[in-house]
């Protein structure tokens, strides 16, 4: 494969979007207002299993402006499909807290809300389980690991050769389940038509919706159009529909009127996905020096009773060391909870965590220099799968990152390190993320005026993406980016994959270079004479993926941070963090050094603050805003960047991009923890690393 | 939330006389301040009133001199304008700090004197109306003790209630002794700080001990020149618009080494700001030392009861006694 | 307070004010349900959608908006509180057309992704840079009786009450530095 000549990748361009996001014109979601509209407002089960007997839909409809509420009984049909978390209101059976038992439609906000508030409903009890312990007896063995990893994996004989390593680390590390909370809550204005059913929707991919809200409904296709210019950020929340976007569209079907539909803050939590929580036991077995000779990680998590989801925790460790012996697998429970689903890096997240942190610790069992031990067991094909990697830069990361850092010269030992009233130290860890790319198609026009339209049903939910692809287009029509007008966001574009597994670019830009190439060829055939009616190429790129080449493609770095501990209060400061990555080529430095140090961030969130608290008595997450469940504010970032490895790899796509949207929070959360042991002396394998962690320690 | 009238009230008397007249309707009347507490709460459905009195508009916004240097608060007034005022900042820096160690900027910009005394507990049952809560629906019991209460009390609750007053500003108040005046349908009193709120007892759906439709109409600064040097601590669970896991406020009068008065208070820890006057009378007259400071704090901290999860509270707010203590003698 | 504001489920008709609202220095006439939040008012009334909707609980920052010229969280303000007020929304902060500094500064250092906190960080940006000039202390000014200046440390924390979930952090106080400096 070769890749194209491009002047405008890897420029600094400015967000093209950037004017409208400042001045308050970028529309989103729930911003759209057709004419007639009604308010729909969800009410949520407060039994964590059982089935709804009755809904005294009845006397709320006395309520002053209601229009209407809908439950079980009343609901409009939607077909049987199998995913059961979209299936709204079609049985009695309450299978979480905070399923969704009814809707309330009503002239305002204010009297939908009071309606939802009021409604009552009688529900049958059963008792719940929601707590995930490794050793629940109804753990089992998944068929298969998202998105289609094998559950398990072995190779060699690791128990064996952890009995004979003159080093092992054995240790058992947890993550709380965490949601993603996108700062924009999903929602939905849904509106039926003659033309069929159209959805302003809050979504990672507009024609993933279309292609799941239609069969429901029983409509082809092209009877649905899914819009949604502006996202406010999703996280892998947004990545698949959720019970909102059937709620609104069964809502204003039931009407007769456009609806509109938003989850609160406060339902977020359960109705909009998660990422599970993880008990993970690693064991390494290596030699004196360090060399691994085993690994084995085990990991267990929970899913819903309504849908399996199940997070491919330790597929990272398939290919991160060498080592001849290793295993990995999962397993998984179904509780009475809410679905969990992606969020951002699902599995190297949680796993690099557990991995990371147990590298550490190996580094302190052997007396080796943390980067050294991880430089020290680089593979040199794909460790399970045999395959060559198409490119792998750790080694660069590590040692570059290192220099940039300051990490010469550290010395070891823990808890000696003072500054004023903190205990400082640092740590490392490794970051790796799959390179994904999936079958897209794209349209570029060439318009009689001059300038070009590209269109791809792509979304930009505030990673660049309507940016980046303006410079990547710009680039294969050989025209500056001014001259490109790029239309991303909307089902009516041509099909393109979800803005997931970090695959947008390398999916879209793919799509949108063949389109330019094609429209550039068929302007040549004409001698570059547009006609009237313009000049437009199409392409799908599903038959180019197919005749990829096999390789180990991966997306690398390495994560640096000091951190302060406060003597007398165990507060955890980050002071520094510092990330290196390499990811093929960069389009544009500026939106990707955003994007990298925005999942650095959510990283650092994840090491100090992040957990949904299961309320096991009543079967819910307890802490269900903002302010109990925290994330980072800007008083808790303070130094924090990236940059990155030139990396030429031609395996990859026409761009030489490898992904960027998830990379940053892989291994963050472990540097941070390790920087914690650095500093105190404590190890902190729970997280989040919050001060009752170390307060009633040594600190 | 339940549809409600909206007044604007033009004075205290107006307030009590409007807020009685809503009552007397049956509909439920409250004072609106700043509305961060109260409107967030009725969203949440835990509080449903009928009548909104709006008391922000009062004459009574601002900081007055008192004879013998002391300061009158306005209940009105805002608390960014309170932490700003130039007399605030140099007799009593601790009360500044703990203001704008509360909330947000725009929160402070919001929020009043007034309301942020009577903001109600972050206790995450009591702000859920689909759980039984004893603060919020009586006799209904108590799942934070057995449930989530890492961030509840650790000294002086019940059985029925285990939360914490979740105030920051209301720590140095106590601390200070501040006078809070009232104007109520029996007319105006005064109650000392930190007497207007109260321990949970049998009876947690009663923060404090005003009676219904009290008005709070300002809060008196005693004067105390040693607060001119004083400090509050804040300890979260992130650098900024976290509510306290644990704080202290605290002044300290040291003359040769030795400790000739001081004021300490605990917020995070109580149902009430919690002043520890046990750790004040310990060390009234010994060294200023850390050892004496640990030996104070550990006084006070005897009496504390943590429950499972929140037995960490008690080191820390020893940890962040002494701290406070030891940075106000360095300071000096 | 003390249980007293509670009066049972009841099925009340809504009560509604007529009031004038003045936005970005428009007047306008609106028939407000009292119940209603300035959040509210602004979005679904006026089609004023530069403030964002993110928690409705004062949590996030995303509704910040200026009354008076000082920043509040316009999720917990009600309309019928601001009548007699002058409000000012992101749509507002600039003349026709033309980039207040501070928005053109967040564009320059790309101080947002997903964008939706965006607004409510702009119209905190600017109050801040007010209130640093007024001297207001904050939780990190080392001695809250003397001045303050707008360092880092400063802008981090009077910025903390607008979440951003991207992680835009390093960038917002970028651009308040450029043009708070
Ligand atoms: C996200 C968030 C974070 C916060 N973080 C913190 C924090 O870290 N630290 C902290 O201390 N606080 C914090 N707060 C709470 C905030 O300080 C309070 O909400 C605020 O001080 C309440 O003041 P208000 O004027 O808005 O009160 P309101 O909400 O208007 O009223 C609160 C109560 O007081 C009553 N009331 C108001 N004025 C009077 C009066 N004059 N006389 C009698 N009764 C009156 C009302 O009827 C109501 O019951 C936070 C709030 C939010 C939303
Ligand atoms: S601690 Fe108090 S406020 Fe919390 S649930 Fe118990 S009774 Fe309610
Ligand atoms: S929407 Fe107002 S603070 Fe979140
Ligand atoms: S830019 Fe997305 S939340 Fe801030």
């Amino acid at each position: 494969m070769t890749t194209v000549a491009a002047p405008y990748a890897g420029t600094a361009l400015d967000r093209v979007d950037g004017p409208e996001k400042v001045t308050g014109r970028a529309r989103y979601a729930y911003e759209h207002a057709p004419d007639d509209l009604a308010y729909a407002v969800v009410v949520q089960s407060t039994i964590a299993r059982g089935e709804v007997r009755a809904v005294d839909a009845d006397s709320v409809l006395q309520l002053p402006g209601i229009i209407a509420t809908i439950w079980h009984e009343n609901a409009p049909r939607v077909a049987p499909i199998e995913d059961a978390e979209l299936t709204v209101l079609q049985s009695p059976r309450v299978a979480y807290r905070g399923q969704v038992v009814a809707v309330v439609v009503a002239e305002t906000i204010e009297s939908a809300t009071e309606a939802a508030r009021l409604l009552r409903v009688d529900y049958q009890v059963e008792p719940h389980d929601v707590e995930l312990r490794a050793d629940h007896p109804g753990m089992y063995r998944p068929d298969h690991v998202n998105p289609d990893y094998a559950t398990d994996s072995e190779l060699g004989d690791p128990e064996a050769a952890l009995g004979y390593a003159p080093v092992v680390v054995d240790a058992t590390y947890s993550t709380p389940a965490q949601h993603h909370n996108p700062i924009e809550p999903h929602a939905t204005v849904a509106l039926w038509d003659a033309d069929g059913l159209t959805l302003y929707d809050s979504t990672q991919s507009a024609s993933a919706v279309r292609a799941t809200i239609a069969p429901l409904f029983g409509l082809p296709q092209e009877r649905v159009r899914v819009v949604s210019p502006y996202v406010g950020g999703g996280f892998g929340s947004k990545g698949a529909p959720h019970a909102q976007v059937v709620l609104a569209a069964l809502a204003a079907k039931q009407v007769g009127r456009p609806v509109k539909l938003a989850a609160t803050r406060r339902q977020m939590f359960a109705v909009t996905g998660y990422r599970t929580p993880t008990v993970q036991r690693v064991r390494l077995g290596a030699d004196e020096d360090g060399r691994l000779s085993a690994i084995v990680h085990e990991a267990f998590e929970q899913t819903a009773t309504v849908k399996e989801f199940a997070e491919q925790t330790t597929v990272v460790t398939r290919m991160m060391y060498a080592a001849p012996h290793r295993r990995t697998s999962h397993r998984l429970v179904r509780l009475d909870v809410p679905v969990p689903t992606w969020m951002r890096a699902p599995g190297e997240t949680p796993g690099m965590f557990a991995l990371e942190s147990a590298m550490d610790e190996l580094a302190v069992a052997c007396g080796i220099d943390p980067v050294e031990l991880r430089v020290r067991n680089e593979p040199t094909v794909d460790p399970e799968r045999g395959l060559p990697f198409s490119s792998r830069n750790l080694v660069a990361c590590l040692r570059e990152g290192a220099a940039r850092f300051g990490w010469a010269g550290r010395d070891p030992e823990p808890g000696v390190r003072r500054r004023g009233r903190m205990l400082i130290g640092t740590g490392v860890a490794s970051s790796t993320y799959p390179v994904y790319r999936l079958p897209s198609e794209a349209t570029a026009r060439a318009e009689p005026g001059g300038g070009f339209t590209v269109r791809i049903a792509a979304a930009d939910i505030g990673t660049g993406a309507r940016t980046v692809l303006t410079q990547i287009a710009a680039d294969a029509l050989g025209v500056p980016p001014a001259q490109v007008r790029m239309e991303v966001g909307d089902s009516a574009l041509p099909r393109a994959s979800v803005a997931g597994g970090s695959s947008g670019t390398a999916s879209w830009g793919t799509a949108v270079v063949r389109a330019c190439e094609a429209l550039t060829d068929a302007l040549h055939r004409r001698a570059g004479d547009v006609p009237p009616g313009g000049l437009e190429a199409s392409v799908d790129t599903a038959e180019e993926l197919r005749a990829q080449r096999p390789f180990s493609r991966h997306a690398y770095g390495a994560q640096f941070a000091e951190v302060g501990v406060d003597v007398d209060t165990g507060e955890v400061r980050v002071l520094r963090l510092l990330g290196a990555f390499a990811a093929g080529r960069i389009i544009n430095p500026k939106t990707a050094r955003s994007q990298f140090i925005g999942g650095m961030t959510m990283g650092l969130s994840m090491a100090l603050f992040e957990e949904s608290v299961m309320d096991v008595e009543f079967g819910d997450y307890l802490n269900r805003d903002l302010a109990q469940y925290h994330v980072a504010a800007c008083a808790d970032v303070r130094d924090v960047d990236a940059f990155w490895i030139e990396e030429e790899d031609p395996d990859l796509n026409p761009m030489g991009s490898k992904g960027i949207g998830e990379i940053g929070i892989v291994g963050t959360a472990a540097a941070v923890a390790n920087a914690v042991h650095h500093a105190t002396g404590l190890r902190v394998r729970d997280l989040p690393i919050r001060l009752d962690r170390l307060i009633g320690r040594a600190v | 939330m339940r549809p409600f009238a909206y007044e604007r009230a033009a004075d205290a008397r107006s307030a009590v006389a409007a807020r009685a007249a809503g009552a007397a309707d049956g509909a439920g009347a409250v004072y609106l301040g700043g509305g961060t507490n109260l409107v967030d709460l009725m969203r949440l459905g835990v509080v449903s009133p009928g009548v909104l009195v709006d008391v922000t508009r009062l004459p009574s916004d601002g900081v007055e001199e008192t004879a013998g240097g002391g300061l009158l608060i306005g209940a009105a007034m805002r608390n960014s304008d309170l932490a700003a005022h130039p007399l605030v900042r140099r007799r009593y820096p601790m009360l500044t700090q703990a203001v704008v160690a509360g909330a947000s900027g725009q929160i402070r910009n919001m929020a009043t004197v007034g309301g942020n005394l009577l903001q109600r507990t972050r206790c995450s049952y009591f702000q859920d109306v689909t759980k039984p809560c004893n603060k919020r629906a009586p006799g209904s019991g108590c799942p934070a003790r057995n449930g989530d209460h890492r961030n509840l009390a650790v000294i002086g609750q019940s059985e029925a209630c285990v939360a914490t007053h979740p105030s920051d500003m209301a720590v140095p108040l106590a601390a200070l002794g501040a006078v809070v005046h009232i104007e109520g349908p029996g007319g105006a009193r005064q109650v000392p700080m930190p007497g207007l709120h109260r321990l949970p007892g049998d009876t947690p759906e009663r923060d404090t001990v005003l009676e219904p439709g009290d008005l709070i109409t300002a809060v008196e600064l005693p004067p105390l020149p040693f607060a001119a040097r004083s400090r509050y601590r804040k300890v979260r669970d992130r650098a900024s618009f976290a509510f306290a896991v644990v704080s202290v406020a605290a002044a300290l009068d040291v003359e040769d080494g030795m400790v000739k008065d001081c004021r300490i208070a605990l917020g995070g820890v109580a149902h009430i700001p919690w002043r520890a006057e046990r750790a004040e009378s310990a060390l009234r007259g010994s060294p200023a030392t850390e050892a004496a400071f640990a030996q104070a704090a550990a006084e006070e901290l005897a009496q504390a009861t943590p429950l499972p999860h929140n037995a960490f509270k008690v080191p820390l707010a020893r940890n962040v006694v002494v701290r406070t203590l030891l940075d106000l003698v360095e300071a000096s | 307070m003390n249980g007293e504001g509670n009066s049972g489920p009841v099925f009340a008709d809504p009560i509604t004010a007529d009031i004038m609202l003045s936005v970005n220095g428009d007047e306008h006439s609106v028939a407000v349900d009292t119940r209603e939040t300035l959040l509210d008012t602004l979005r679904e009334h006026l089609d004023l959608i530069g403030a964002k909707k993110g928690c409705d609980h004062g949590q996030c920052g995303a509704c910040t908006v200026l009354v008076d010229g000082r920043r509040v969280k316009s999720c917990l303000t009600l309309t019928v509180t601001v009548d007699d007020r002058e409000i000012t929304t992101v749509e507002g902060l600039a003349a026709d057309g033309a980039l207040h500094p501070m928005q053109a500064a967040f564009v320059e250092r790309d101080a947002f992704q997903c964008g939706y906190c965006t607004p409510g960080q702009l119209c905190s940006a600017v109050a801040v840079v007010r209130e640093v000039a007024d001297g207001w202390p904050s939780a990190v000014t080392p001695d809250v009786s003397g001045p303050v200046s707008l360092d880092d440390d400063e802008i981090r924390e009077r910025m903390s009450g607008n979440l951003c979930r991207c992680g835009a952090y390093v960038n917002i106080v970028a651009a308040i530095r450029q043009v708070g400096a």
